[in-house]
């Protein structure tokens, strides 16, 4: 079997990468994508911790979570096209009419 | 009568409220008029309380008359109250009495005035804290009619706080002076008042005078120092007489009621007042002596040199206080209120004359720019020679019954003292025959001037001619052995002097007085009207003293140098360096804080999402941290 430490390390890379994305990427897409990285990367540790310890609680767990993202991701592509209205630009950058 | 003595307080003040409030609709004259019939009235009520005392057996006439409660806290219990006795109704009489004669004389002097509504109202307050000063049966009373006084001297003198000129600067200068220098002496009065109270338990005159064999010798004398600090600087002795010459910047009428003939007597009053004190203190009776005879010795020697005719008459005045404050110094209270009394006319006699010549010359005051002025005011110029005779002392006048008084009474106890006060009888002789000589005899010096001068008004010379009868006739209050009136009124409030020389002596010493005062009148003589080649010849050997005398001694310059400079250094640093660099330089301070901390806060909101990602996670990773290691 394949140490549990394996998936959890790559569980935290996966997550470091996104994390790292969300911070740095101008494309707005981009980090919407990130953000779903580092939900897919939690998953994984759920589930390496699951098969590890025989319990399905982790597995259920990250059916709540899959369903989670994809409503986020609903919204947040709603948002993202909304704000087109106004610009054309997806640049992270130079959305900060927020504040209005 | 006596239960109405407050009557005497109430007229003055009632005029100065009138005055205040219905003043401006009342028109000049009635203004004028309201106030000196207000101080008419209590002299009046004054005349009402002699009238009293006198109906009273001698050892009786002593009588408190309870106003209110004034303070009263725990041991602490002052009474509001009036004690009628020979002295203070005989003060109140001088003070009410010239009073009115100078109101009235104002009336005619303020004329062209625009405050004159001030003024009166001033002058009428003035009266009144004098006559709380005088009438007040304990300590505090007298001390707050003794700040009302100052206060009434600082606002008068001020005056004209707008004006400024050569000779006393900027006149509101002259009023700030006179109140500082006062409140040195006004310590040492406080200081009294509080080791008194500590040592006695009570402020009230008769109840201290009681018990005044319980206190320690030290504590007496040291009270009595604290107290004659006090009449140094009401007084204008050594070394607090400075603001006196700088007063005469106030209206002259101003400068002959409340510098020649009242306030500046309270010291000897208040001594006067006291003189169980000082019969216990001799040490500080003795200093007392001596502080009166220096300063009326330093003071004629600066009058010598003065060419403004009031500062002439205003170092004069610090001389004859001199005199009195040498009389209560050796014991003879009554012969230096009797010199209070008959200075009272004949100053204010002179400096109303003053005002006179100031009014027919349109405001000049430079002898230097008279001469021959009796020819056209000529009854000024027998008034104010009047006055000058009284003055230097010629026999038969009241000042020289007076001034020879105290030098008997000196000659006793200290020749020393009797020498210098006698030099100083010279002197004074010579300095008032100068003024009469420069100003009113010889050739006019300035044409132009003298054609344009002229006699004063009826209502300026009236009251004048009265006090000029009470000038020459004054003596007779007091002639000592064969008819001394005062001394026995008086013997009730400051007891008797023990004389032990003969009749013989008093009369050598009289006549030795008299020759001493024709013989500082003919030198004035021989040098400004004969100008004899002698006279002169003296004058020149003794020019080389004329730098230090018109500098005053100095003395202005080493309380400048040593006191004022470093007082002003001390301000310029606590206005500078303290309030504005130290205290607001912290408050501002603060507020810098405040701006540069919310600058940095601001940058937190930028608007930028990056950021607000940034700030998740570092919360993310802080809060991780904690719980890993925390």
């Amino acid at each position: 079997m394949v140490p549990t430490s394996y998936y959890l390390i790559l569980s935290g890379v996966i997550f470091a990468i996104g994390a790292v994305g969300v911070l740095v990427r101008r494309n707005a897409l981009i980090i919407f994508m990130c953000v779903e990285m580092m939900l897919n990367s939690v998953n994984l540790t759920l589930v390496a911790l699951s098969r590890q310890w025989g319990n399905l609680d982790g597995q259920v767990f990250v059916f709540m979570v899959m369903a989670v993202a994809a409503a986020e991701v609903a919204v947040g592509l709603a948002l993202l096209i909304a704000n087109t209205r106004h610009q054309e630009s997806i640049n992270i950058d130079e959305i900060h009419l927020l504040k209005w | 009568m006596l239960d109405y003595a407050w009557l005497v307080l109430a007229f003055p003040a009632a005029g100065a409220l009138l005055n205040t409030f219905l003043g401006g609709s009342l028109g000049r004259r009635a203004v004028g008029w309201l106030a000196s019939g207000a101080v008419a009235l209590a002299f009046l009520a004054s005349l009402g309380l002699f009238a009293q005392l006198m109906g009273l057996p001698g050892h009786e006439r002593s009588v408190t008359v309870h106003l209110w409660d004034w303070i009263r806290v725990g041991t602490f219990q002052v009474p509001a109250a009036l004690l009628v006795d020979p002295l203070s109704v005989t003060m109140a009489l001088v003070v009410t009495g010239v009073g009115t004669l100078i109101h009235v004389y104002s009336v005619g002097y303020m004329a062209e005035e625009p405050r004159y509504q001030r003024y009166f109202v001033y002058l009428n307050f003035f009266v009144l804290a004098m006559l709380v000063l005088v009438l007040s049966d304990n300590f505090l009373g007298m001390y707050v009619g003794w700040e009302g006084v100052g206060l009434a001297s600082y606002l008068l003198i001020g005056f004209w706080f707008d004006r400024r000129d050569a000779s006393y600067g900027y006149y509101a200068d002259a009023g700030k002076k006179a109140f500082l220098v006062n409140r040195v002496g006004d310590f040492g009065m406080a200081l009294a008042i509080m080791i008194l109270w500590t040592g006695l338990g009570s402020v009230t005159f008769l109840e201290v005078f009681a018990g005044v064999e319980k206190l320690a010798a030290g504590t007496l004398t040291l009270a009595s120092l604290l107290l004659l600090l006090a009449a140094t600087g009401k007084s204008a002795q050594i070394p607090l007489y400075v603001w006196l010459p700088d007063a005469m910047a106030g209206p002259t009428p101003v400068s002959a009621l409340i510098h020649a003939a009242t306030m500046v007597t309270a010291g000897i009053y208040m001594i006067a007042r006291t003189y169980p004190l000082w019969e216990a203190a001799p040490a500080a009776s003795a200093v007392a002596a001596w502080v009166g005879g220096l300063t009326a010795l330093l003071a004629a020697t600066m009058a010598l040199v003065q060419v403004d005719l009031k500062k002439i008459l205003a170092y004069s005045t610090i001389s004859q206080l001199g005199y009195m404050m040498l009389g209560v110094g050796v014991g003879a209270y009554a012969f230096a209120i009797f010199h209070l009394i008959t200075h009272a006319f004949f100053k204010a006699l002179l400096f109303l004359a003053a005002g006179n010549v100031m009014h027919g010359l349109h405001g000049e005051l430079d002898i230097r720019r008279m001469g021959n002025l009796r020819a056209r005011m000529p009854q000024t110029a027998r008034l104010f020679t009047v006055g000058a005779l009284a003055l230097a002392g010629f026999p038969l006048t009241s000042g020289f019954f007076s001034k020879d008084s105290i030098l008997f009474a000196a000659f006793e106890r200290s020749p020393a003292l009797y020498g210098l006060g006698l030099f100083t009888a010279l002197l004074t002789a010579f300095y008032s025959f100068r003024a009469v000589f420069l100003a009113f005899w010889g050739r006019e010096r300035d044409p132009d001037l003298f054609a344009r001068a002229h006699e004063s008004p009826a209502i300026m010379r009236g009251p004048l001619w009265i006090l000029a009868g009470l000038a020459l006739a004054g003596g007779g209050l007091n002639l000592p052995r064969v008819l001394p009136l005062l001394e026995h009124w008086l013997e009730p409030a400051v007891g008797a002097l023990e004389i032990h020389a003969g009749l013989g002596l008093e009369m050598t010493l009289m006549a030795v007085g008299g020759l001493v005062a024709l013989a500082g009148i003919y030198l004035a003589h021989a040098r400004y009207v004969q100008e004899a080649a002698w006279a002169q010849g003296l004058a020149q050997g003794l020019a080389p003293l004329r730098p230090l005398l018109e500098r005053g001694w100095y003395v202005e310059d080493l309380y400048r140098a040593a006191v004022v400079e470093p007082l002003w250094a001390l301000a310029r640093f606590s206005a500078q360096v303290v309030d504005r660099g130290i205290i607001d330089g912290t408050v501002n301070l603060v507020g810098q804080l405040h701006l540069l901390a919310s600058d940095g806060l601001r940058r937190l909101q930028n608007g930028l999402i990056p950021t607000y990602a940034l700030s998740l996670f570092v919360g993310v990773v802080v809060a991780v941290l904690y719980f890993v290691f925390g």
